[in-house]
């Protein structure tokens, strides 16, 4: 530990948000500055049949109109991950196009884009577009789309399949050890689809300038390098070198920011057409349609237990959604994202999970925090629960049975799991133990029990979790079909003062890495802080990048900048043996000069990089300079776990359910700030609770969303939860740098199924043993009502 | 439609559309881009101000109904370079990530405050209750205003 690393340092960005000076894109004002606004299907699924748009180019202020037949990015927006069918067959990718042609496929998918001197303007005229429709039937549950005779959403894709995968052991073998398994739990649900909601709507600026032939698109991304890759390589065919992306301020992401969406492409091929900058911001209801919706798996599990109730096999068969074309990454969330997380915490010998991938007529499915893994842990943590409470099992015990041993990757090998992954390093009974510990296990089942005497239905949920995240060694994505590297850079630029500048590829969208980067930069190289300044979202600036989702910034973006730490030291201390007259291998550094050891001769950091810059007295054939930039791409993906436990109360009357008690205890790895760690661990598990008790899109028969806005789609408010307690352990990651395995998602993962087997465990003496989430006070009533 | 009114201690005059929402003046025509819009239907509260002392969501408001009226935006609570203690709550504890909600968040805090100065956990949640905030969880936003509180009775 040195100075700052491991330290609650407060944020350095709160200063600007605080203040009401963040700069989010739609803060962003240019001259000249048109405003669009989009004309979007009513329907679900219908034919094109006319787009009039006479009325609304000669409307105010209107500056032009454009249809597909004005012919923006002939090839539309790409998939960044390609999964084959089980039988070799390619996945059937739809193409995207940035404005309808022939049909639309979703509600919200535009047909037209208007752009005027005003954004009230725009909407004006895009309300004068008359387009004719042949409404068709639609499909929207992903299991009904795979019965014979559903509408298809491609015509030329007959069974509406994206694809089909599997994974694990032999199929007829876990078969056949579920059939002499001692005891079979089984469920079937579905794990509902939910809106990321990001507080800040996204946002585009497009500005074409005609001198130089270039483009800066200001955008609310997760990962401006990936998006300015695929608008230029793939959606509009424009020289890479010719466009700047910039995000700066991003208000929240939680997936939804990383994919590539039509509209700012769009709007860069607008910006050329119109030779302005021109802006568009999500609306609410744009937000609802639009971005990436997460989950949506219709799952059939069974999972087999011998009679001391070690679990023997485990059997899933899902079908999840696309939505109705193929988002940036959306194939690898319900296969290499959530099948290969089938292990768990525990030792099963036999697993099998398949899915089936089709799409429907609704908005893209894709990442949405946790992305894959949240389903995963659900549907595991839910069965090993059931499996216990069938069985007349404590719940905690049969983890402890099932727990695979520790091992920490560095005197032990990682773990080989049945579905591909190998773990990093592992000790799981510690945080089941600190978390009950935490929570008065012994004592809650007493007042529980006394409870229960008065009418009073108490319950307590465990779910204890794993997740992959820090994504990941390029070879390997590749291999699963990834069509993107999933390395990062850092770039470390020692000024010849001594102050820092460093570039990252990661970006942050909440997660303080100003800070946070700042904290271990500072004290690897032994310097204040303030020494340090993070630089991020600004592929003029930012040599490349691949983003931040999936947990990676610190685990990935971390590990890349210490590697350039690492340069930048080796170079100075060939610097400062010179000025030292002293050998390489005589000094050490620390606390920011290096020092022959054994004498009180030293140079400071800050003398040897002004040495680098006016190099005068200088090693011979070194080149001047103290600069560096570095790709780092993990050897393994890195694998952080916890436990969650949650205690509700069900009202008897009504059904409601109160969360009163909400206890983590994580291992994410190394912490380098743990306030900052804790306050992801809040907002995920809160968001995880969303889930269980209030979220879900919900689309009715002929597709239209019936839950399209902050009126209709109940998130978690201030006052639906309680305080987060959170504990933790640390078992460091063993094959980067930091040690750090990541935290942003994990919240989210071990979260929902805690809150639901904490209603289970209250309902169960009445007969409950599912309820189909979001456990609403109406479907809670009805569950303890039915017998 | 002319209009006079004060915000964060300044006099201005403006001819707006009548359809100008406060949020869409503030924004576009006083360039305070601190009040954020985060819905279309007033049920996030990122646009919160206080209009009169009193906390209010401008995107429920015309700018025309706010005519004569005395407006404080997140950019009127520091005193200079001073934080206001319900900023410099929200720093110490944490309670903000991505920042959007924030300013609405410190406004309504205001509100809050300036009505119950010593809120119990339930009070402080209850009043939040109309800001959504999809990062914090909203456990160091309460921490926060508990802070705040604190402070402002010191």
């Amino acid at each position: 530990m040195g100075k700052f690393i491991g330290k609650s340092i407060k944020r350095r960005e709160d200063a600007r948000f605080l203040t009401g000076k963040g700069k989010y894109t739609d803060d962003i004002k240019l001259p000249n500055m048109a405003h669009a606004a989009f004309v979007r299907s009513p329907y679900a699924h219908a034919r094109i049949l006319n787009v009039d748009t006479t009325a609304a180019k000669i409307a105010e202020g209107v500056v032009a109109v454009y249809t597909a037949a004005d012919g923006p990015g002939d090839y539309g927006v790409p998939c960044g991950w390609q999964v084959n069918f089980k039988n070799g067959d390619t996945m059937r990718e739809p193409q995207h196009p940035l404005l309808a042609k022939g049909k639309v496929r979703h509600v919200g998918e535009p047909v037209a884009i208007v752009i005027a001197e005003s954004l009230a303007l725009a909407r004006d005229a895009a309300e004068l577009v008359d387009v004719e429709y042949e409404e068709l039937p639609a499909v929207t549950n992903p299991k009904a789309a795979m019965q014979a005779g559903a509408p298809l959403v491609h015509d030329d894709f007959p069974d509406n399949a994206a694809f089909d995968w599997c994974i694990g052991n032999d199929r007829a073998e876990v078969e056949a050890a579920l059939d002499n398994a001692y005891h079979v739990t089984e469920l079937e649900f579905i794990n509902q689809r939910l809106a990321p909601n990001a507080i800040e709507p996204r946002s585009y600026i497009a500005d074409y300038d005609v001198n130089g032939d270039k483009w800066t698109l200001y955008t609310s991304t997760q990962n401006p390098h990936l998006i300015r890759l695929l608008l230029c390589a793939f959606v509009l065919g424009i020289p890479e070198h010719k466009v700047r992306v910039v995000s700066y301020d991003v208000g929240g992401g939680f997936g939804s920011k990383i994919y590539h969406y039509i509209e700012e492409a769009l709007l860069t091929w607008v910006s050329k057409q119109i030779a302005r900058p021109v802006k568009w911001t999500a609306d609410r209801s744009e937000a609802f349609l639009m971005d990436a919706h997460g989950r949506d798996h219709v799952v059939k599990s069974k999972m087999g237990f011998d009679k001391e109730g070690n679990i023997v096999a485990h059997l899933t068969d899902e079908y999840c959604s696309m939505g109705a074309y193929l988002s940036t990454f959306a194939p690898a969330v319900p296969t290499y994202l959530h099948g290969t997380l089938f292990q768990g915490l525990y030792k099963t010998p036999l697993i099998h999970v398949n899915v089936t991938a089709p799409f429907t007529h609704t908005c893209s499915v894709d990442a949405y925090r946790g992305a894959g893994r949240p389903e995963a842990t659900y549907l595991i943590e839910r069965l090993v629960s059931k499996g216990a409470k069938e069985m007349g099992m404590d719940p905690a015990e049969i983890r402890y049975k099932n727990f695979i041993p520790p091992f920490d990757g560095v005197n032990q090998p990682g773990y080989q799991t049945q579905v591909a992954l190998q773990y990093d390093s592992g000790n799981y009974a510690p945080v089941l133990e600190k978390a009950l510990e935490a929570i008065g296990y012994e004592d809650f089942r007493k007042e529980q029990e006394a409870a229960r005497k008065e009418g009073k239905l108490l319950g307590l949920g465990i779910s204890t979790w794993i997740e992959g995240c820090g994504i990941a060694p390029s070879a390997v994505v590749g291999a699963l079909g990834a069509r993107a590297g999933l390395y990062e850079v850092g770039h470390v630029r020692v000024q010849p003062t001594g102050k820092v500048s460093v570039y990252t590829g990661a970006h942050s969208h909440g997660q303080g890495h100003e800070t946070v980067f700042a904290q271990f930069v500072a004290d690897k190289l032994g310097i204040p802080m303030d020494d340090v300044e993070i630089v991020h979202g600004d592929t003029e600036q930012v040599a490349f990048g691949m983003g931040t989702y999936g947990s990676r910034s610190l685990a990935v973006g971390g590990s890349a900048i210490i590697k350039s730490i690492d340069k930048v030291l080796e170079k100075g201390a060939k610097i400062a043996a010179h000025k030292l007259e002293a050998a390489v291998e005589d000094l050490e550094y620390a606390e920011g000069k290096w020092t022959v050891k054994g004498t009180d001769k030293s140079i400071a950091f800050g003398d040897v990089s002004l040495t680098a810059y006016v190099p005068h007295d200088y090693p011979e054939g070194l080149e001047p300079g103290l600069d560096f930039s570095s790709f780092y791409d993990p050897s393994n993906f890195t694998f952080p776990f916890g436990a969650h436990l949650a205690i509700v109360e069900v009202c008897a009357e009504t059904g409601k359910v109160t969360i009163k008690r909400f206890v983590t205890c994580d291992d994410v790895g190394n912490i380098m700030n743990p306030m900052i760690v804790d306050g992801q661990i809040h907002g995920g598990v809160v968001q995880g609770i969303g889930q269980a008790l209030l979220e879900e899109v919900v689309y009715d028969e002929s597709g239209q969303m019936i839950t399209g806005s902050y009126m209709d789609y109940a998130m978690p408010r201030a006052d639906n939860v309680p305080m987060i307690e959170t504990h933790n352990t640390v078992t460091p990651c063993p094959h980067n740098p930091l040690g750090a395995k990541g935290a942003g998602e994990a919240g989210t993962i071990g979260s929902t199924p805690a809150v639901v087997n904490a209603v289970i465990d209250a309902l169960w003496h009445l007969g409950v043993k599912d309820i189909q989430m979001p456990l609403t006070p109406q479907r809670v009533w009805k569950a303890m009502n039915q017998n | 439609m002319q209009i006079k009114l004060t915000v964060n201690g300044k006099e201005y005059s403006h001819d707006v559309e009548p359809r100008l929402s406060l949020t869409h003046y503030l924004r576009e025509v006083l360039d305070l881009t601190g009040t954020h819009i985060g819905c279309d239907t007033s049920s996030c509260g990122a646009c919160t101000v206080l209009l009169d002392g009193r906390a209010v969501k401008s995107c429920t408001l015309l700018a025309v109904q706010a005519d004569g009226c005395e407006i404080i935006t997140i950019e009127g609570m520091a005193n200079g370079s001073e934080l206001h203690p319900i900023q410099a709550a929200f720093k110490e504890e944490h309670g903000l990530q991505c920042g959007f909600c924030t300013p609405g968040m410190v406004m309504t805090a205001a509100d809050i405050l300036k009505n119950n100065p010593t809120p119990t956990e339930a009070e402080i949640r209850h009043g939040l209750e109309g800001n959504y905030c999809r990062c914090t969880g909203y456990h160091n936003i309460v921490k926060s205003v508990q802070r705040a509180a604190e402070t402002l009775n010191q």
